[in-house]
């Protein structure tokens, strides 16, 4: 766009009031469209995330998601790492959810080595899995809050984060990269203090939650923005091959911890939460309420804990025999699948990752076509994404 | 009179525009932190706790002496001239603003006999430079953000010009100190609710043209950056965009104090109440008008540009218009009513 472009004070016809008369009764009159470069920095993309818009005005024409500004190449980097490195290496791809991404490496190598886990070091798993996806789900609350201008939900939701944070921080010693889970098991037990700081933060968000409901759920302006806005239809997103609180929130009632329960998943009490319409409101819906499931599993883990050792018989050297395994888990943003082929070495001879952001994303220009600009951020808030998850 | 100063008249406009000078800013500042510490307290977190010394206090200073240092950017492509006027458009009608408010019965710089036409008429020029300013930048969230506060701006202008025409109906003059003084019951206060509904309309209204939240698209920070201002920086951030935000805010505080809830009267007309002087009655009113726009500001999430014309449109301007027809009805017919209050 050209501010003082000769061109169009010396060639722009001059209309009179009857040709102008006649311009608008024949339906010529046209506004022309505007291409808007959103990111790759840009206050709603949460990183390097870019999408190019054509815009009329303020609605959005077209919206072409453009990914891979923070390609860091972890499938290729981890087959020149030993498996115990590769752990700490992919809780870096989402960084939200640190402790999720180093399961299915530590499950596949479990699967191929044919590890015994304590059943100890399973539950412990279980609570740590949980007590990350509330944060995860919390930051994502917070995130959304502030893409529709509600600054208040990001200090409620970090005040919750903390306590529950400090837990994790108190057996990890880490607060986004944890690096605790292990092929056969953890890395150690937890320390005394564990069980009672894990119990108070949990409780303590299951106990705030109404607020948060009220705080923007309940709220008239955020159902003016949210619902019926960004419509993701059950089919789209079957076939963009959308997972995790986006395709719940589309009706798709399928969560891998309930239909394809690992570790001792199968053993609690607890929902797959979903939605019907498929609307930000609905995504947005679903994600406060995993929250709740999220921490009743953490009780009922905390009261179910046995005692015992926290690590299998793993032998000193770890080395996969030849094959190929792929797990999937369901990660706090979808489902994490790595697919293992080992050729007998002690590292991966090739590992494919898939990421559920990634598949989430690819789902935006569907969604995005026909949106206004401010709902354009709204459906960009509501798709929960990482960006080190959809480029790792 | 004990004694008596004679000034000239150009001593006397001098004295004038240094006590504007010295008063506006001053207000800014106690107003902008105000903002960060109230705010800080309805989010559960201390805010500023370290400028200064006590509580953070000069947060403000800092800040400001911060963005002095700072480059000044004028992009490229850039139209110079219109550019650099934005900034003075915005301000200097912020400042002049202030030149009408009565703080006392005394306490005011020139008692206009269209005091509230005056103050209508020059908040709203700063749409021209907002819209100058996104014009110039050549940027397209700037454009963005410009056009929407251009439309927001004469969306709200209307049901603030209506709820301020009841007033002016009630009190029967457009002098501001004449407003104040037919309130020994706030406008507020009066039966039947006619001054509530008017003055529920100016403050939505006024957050509106300050475009602050819910209704502060033209700046909304994750749709398009800062809206007119994303290509200012340093000195013309502040004094375009920062200071004169706060400024019209207390502005409008003190207008909708002076219009709704009596200005430097008393709140309720009971003889002890007389005793506290009347800037103090005007400064407790406008800290309290201060303090809603303050709340409301963490409370609600943003609205979309279409939802809120539709609100000013559908709703704001019929119940202004209707209002109108009632306070003339209310001085038809009950004209006692109106004497009592007198």
């Amino acid at each position: 766009m050209s501010i003082t472009d000769p061109r169009t004070t010396e060639q722009t016809p001059v209309h009179g009031p009857e040709e102008i008369a006649k311009i608008v009764a024949g339906g010529n009159l046209q506004t022309e469209q505007m291409v808007l470069n959103v990111g790759p920095q840009h206050p709603a993309t949460h990183g390097v995330f870019r999408l190019l818009a054509t815009i009329d005005g303020e609605m959005l024409v077209d919206a072409q998601p453009i990914i891979g500004y923070m390609h860091r190449g972890y499938e290729k980097l981890v087959e020149a790492r030993d498996y115990r490195q590769i752990t700490n290496l992919v809780s870096r791809m989402d960084w939200l959810s640190g402790i999720n991404n180093e399961l299915p490496l530590a499950l596949a190598l479990e699967k191929l080595m044919e590890i015994e886990v304590p059943e100890r070091a399973q539950y412990l798993r279980v609570i740590m899995l949980e007590m990350n996806r509330i944060l995860n789900h919390l930051m994502f609350f917070a995130s959304f809050g502030a893409e529709l201008g509600a600054i208040t939900p990001t200090f409620y939701a970090f005040r919750e984060r903390e306590d529950i944070q400090f837990a994790l921080e108190m057996a990890t010693g880490g607060r986004m990269h944890f690096g605790y889970f292990r092929p056969g098991g953890l890395k150690e037990d937890v320390p005394r203090g564990f069980i009672d700081q894990a119990l108070k933060g949990v409780r303590q968000v299951m106990a705030r939650i109404d607020q948060y409901e009220d705080l923007l759920v309940g709220n008239e302006i955020f159902k003016q923005r949210t619902v019926n806005v960004g419509v993701l239809e059950k089919e789209v997103a079957f076939n963009y091959g959308v997972s995790g609180p986006i395709a719940r929130g589309s009706d798709i009632d399928f969560d891998v911890r309930k239909d394809e329960p690992y570790l001792v998943y199968d053993r609690f009490d607890f929902d797959v939460c979903s939605a019907p319409n498929g609307d930000c409101f609905d995504r947005f819906w679903v994600l406060i309420h995993e929250v709740v499931e999220s921490a009743k599993i953490v009780e009922q883990a905390i009261a179910d804990l046995p005692a015992g050792p926290t690590l299998g018989k793993v032998p000193r050297v770890i080395q996969a025999p030849e094959g190929e395994v792929y797990v999937r888990t369901e990660n706090p943003l979808g489902e994490l699948g790595m697919y293992l082929v080992s050729d007998g070495d002690r590292r991966p001879y090739r590992l494919k990752i898939r990421t559920p952001s990634y598949n989430n994303v690819s789902a935006l220009q569907h969604v995005l076509k026909g949106t206004l600009v401010a709902d354009m951020i709204a459906v960009l808030g509501s798709f929960f994404f990482v960006l080190g998850d959809i480029d790792r | 009179m004990p004694f008596e100063i004679t000034l000239t008249a150009w001593q006397l406009l001098a004295v004038k525009v240094a006590v504007i000078m010295a008063v506006v800013p001053t207000m800014t500042l106690v107003a902008g932190y105000a903002e960060h510490k109230v705010m800080a307290h309805l989010q559960h977190r201390l805010g500023p706790m370290y400028p200064g010394g006590f509580h953070g206090w000069a947060i403000l200073l800092a800040d400001g002496l911060k963005f002095l240092y700072k480059e000044d950017i004028i992009p490229e492509r850039a139209d110079r001239s219109v550019f650099k006027l934005a900034t003075f458009l915005i301000f200097i009608p912020a400042v002049m603003v202030y030149l009408v408010i009565p703080v006392d019965r005394t306490l005011i710089v020139e008692d206009l006999d269209v005091g509230i036409f005056y103050l209508l008429a020059i908040s709203s020029v700063s749409a021209i430079g907002v819209l100058m300013a996104g014009w110039a930048s050549a940027n397209k969230y700037s454009l963005i953000g410009a056009l929407r506060a251009g439309a927001q701006l004469i969306a709200y202008e209307l049901p603030i010009v209506l709820a301020a025409a009841v007033v002016v109906m009630l009190a029967g003059s457009l002098s501001l100190v004449d407003i104040v003084e037919a309130q020994s019951w706030p406008f507020l206060l009066w039966p039947p609710g006619i001054g509530l509904v008017a003055f529920l309309v100016f403050t939505m209204g006024s957050i509106a043209e300050l475009t602050r939240p819910p209704f502060d698209m033209p700046v909304a920070e994750s749709e398009i950056i800062t809206g007119a201002f994303t290509e200012y920086s340093g000195m013309r951030f502040i004094f375009g965009f920062f200071f004169p935000e706060v400024a019209n805010m207390v502005a409008f505080a003190a207008i909708g104090a002076t219009l709704f809830l009596g200005g430097y009267m008393p709140i309720v007309p009971v003889g002890f109440l007389e005793v506290i002087p009347g800037f103090v009655w005007f400064s407790l009113k406008t800290a309290f008008m201060l303090f809603l726009f303050l709340w409301i500001r963490p409370t609600f999430p943003r609205l979309r540009e279409d939802q809120l014309q539709k609100f000013a449109w559908k709703y704001l301007i019929p119940v202004t218009l209707a209002l109108i027809l009632a306070a003339g009805a209310w001085i038809l017919y009950a004209p006692d009513a109106l004497q009592v209050n007198r």
